[in-house]
């Protein structure tokens, strides 16, 4: 029954998403489309698929949108032409997608593949194997560790490119300038500071926590990187963009991402070279669960690390971005009214 | 002793249902954006609150009633500067309360409009 309503508002969602015309409200619906289907996988059981869905879908996604939307206005353009080939196109492709489903087996039907080597192997062996109580970690992180390596490249590359495309210089003079505009800012927002000063502590706590707890309860690498970045956007939102890089020196955020794969890849290569396979946690120890147990620790703390850096490093890109924009909207400014 | 707590925490917890689903009311009848605001308000604290507190009651874990104090102090914190930055937003973007006068003036022009 629950199922049933959380789907059909999901699929009002997506309709209300795709009919509205302005920005900022899809881009708010799409955080309470994320958060609705955070609550379904929990209607699943999936904890923690939910919990990164809520923390990333609905969270941080959500956020670094807004921040574009900031730049690039909130009013969507309206189409002169009728992308009816488009539609076409997405017709076709979704018509396959469902044609290759009916070979599939049916959901939750008890003979399915799956359900026959893979789960039970997870679910009855996992404890002896791995060691750590939370099934969905050990398949993440050991089992499946390779996938997850492949992520992680994913979000690290993702990052690079957002480097690549958005990077700007910066000058003494334009930083001052951001300065006094904050400055002038920081009389405002006296309320929501305090409070967020009073919070920040607590969300990074709470980061650590879920790191730290993922063997045990829902949690990992990804959730805790997302939080931890979120505890920064927020310093940053509030004390302007200036004041949160002289805390959190840009370079060395990058340095961060690029060691958090290399924490990974390395742990890696180091069971490689004690004789096991790749990711192959057991070698890395004389105790297989004690191995297995340092793997998973090290992996998530590279993961974790990747993550957090990578949402920082893209959250100041755009902005710095914004206020780059800024800026030089205020010279042209000036320059014409000097004409 | 039992059945004393179990009376109050489903006193405080049909309580705060009734604030959501009128919190939930308001939010769709009242006229402008800050009366509308001040219905989602009373949701998220006292509604919130009050269903917290009828949990706490019931929960026999320590673990499980530290959780819910900790949700509880941080809605009691969250709820209000939310409200409280969302009507300064509001306000600094120009959105004005509706003021009697106001609400005279629309009136009429919807009769007006109707007329026609």
């Amino acid at each position: 029954m629950i199922d049933i309503v959380l789907l059909s508002l999901l699929v009002v969602i997506a309709i209300a998403i795709i009919r509205m015309k302005d920005l900022f409200a899809v881009v708010m619906l799409t955080g309470i489309y994320g958060l609705l289907s955070a609550s379904f996988f929990v209607a699943m059981d999936a904890v923690d698929v939910a919990f990164t869905e809520a923390a990333v879908g609905a969270g941080i996604s959500t956020l670094l949108m807004l921040v574009v939307i900031t730049m690039t206005g909130r009013k969507e353009k309206s189409t002169r032409h009728k992308p009816l080939s488009a539609l076409f196109v997405v017709m076709l492709t979704g018509g396959l997608l469902i044609y290759g489903t009916l070979d599939m087996p049916y959901f939750g039907s008890a003979d399915a593949p799956i359900h026959k080597h893979t789960s039970p192997r997870y679910i009855n062996d996992s404890m002896e194997e791995i060691g750590i109580p939370n099934i969905v970690t050990s398949v993440l992180a050991s089992y499946r560790a390779f996938d997850t390596f492949g992520e992680v490249v994913v979000i690290f590359t993702a990052g690079i490119g957002v480097l690549t495309l958005l990077c700007v210089a910066r000058s003494q003079k334009n930083d001052e300038e951001i300065d006094s505009i904050n400055d002038s800012m920081h009389q405002q927002h006296l309320v929501i500071r305090i409070v967020a000063k009073m919070l920040i502590p607590f969300i990074f706590l709470f980061a650590l926590y879920v790191q730290f707890h993922g063997d045990f309860g829902p949690g990992g690498g990804f959730q805790a990187g997302v939080i931890f970045a979120s505890a920064i956007i927020l310093y940053a939102m509030l004390f302007g963009l200036s004041t949160a890089r002289k805390v959190i020196n840009q370079t060395f955020v990058q340095v961060i991402a690029a060691l958090g794969v290399l924490l990974y890849g390395s742990v890696g290569i180091v069971s490689l070279m004690n004789g096991g396979n790749f990711l192959d946690y057991n070698v890395l120890s004389s105790n297989p669960i004690a191995g297995q147990h340092l793997g998973i620790l090290l992996i998530e703390w590279g993961v974790g690390c990747t993550v957090a850096s990578v949402m920082v490093v893209i959250f100041f890109n755009f902005a710095g971005r914004r206020a780059f924009q800024q800026h030089k909207k205020q010279a042209q400014d000036k320059e014409s009214s000097a004409c | 002793m039992d059945i004393i707590i179990t009376i109050c925490s489903g006193f405080l917890l049909l309580v705060g249902s009734f604030l959501c689903i009128s919190g939930g009311i308001g939010l769709l009848r009242f006229p402008d954006f800050y009366t509308r605001m001040h219905a989602v308000g009373v949701t998220d604290t006292l509604g919130a609150g009050m269903i917290l507190v009828g949990l706490m009651m019931l929960s026999t874990d320590f673990l499980v009633f530290a959780k819910l104090v900790m949700v509880l102090l941080f809605t009691l914190l969250i709820g209000p500067t939310t409200s409280h930055v969302l009507a300064k937003a509001a306000f600094h973007n120009g959105v004005r309360p509706k003021d009697s006068n106001n609400l005279e003036q629309s009136k009429e022009k919807e009769n007006t409009s109707s007329i026609l």
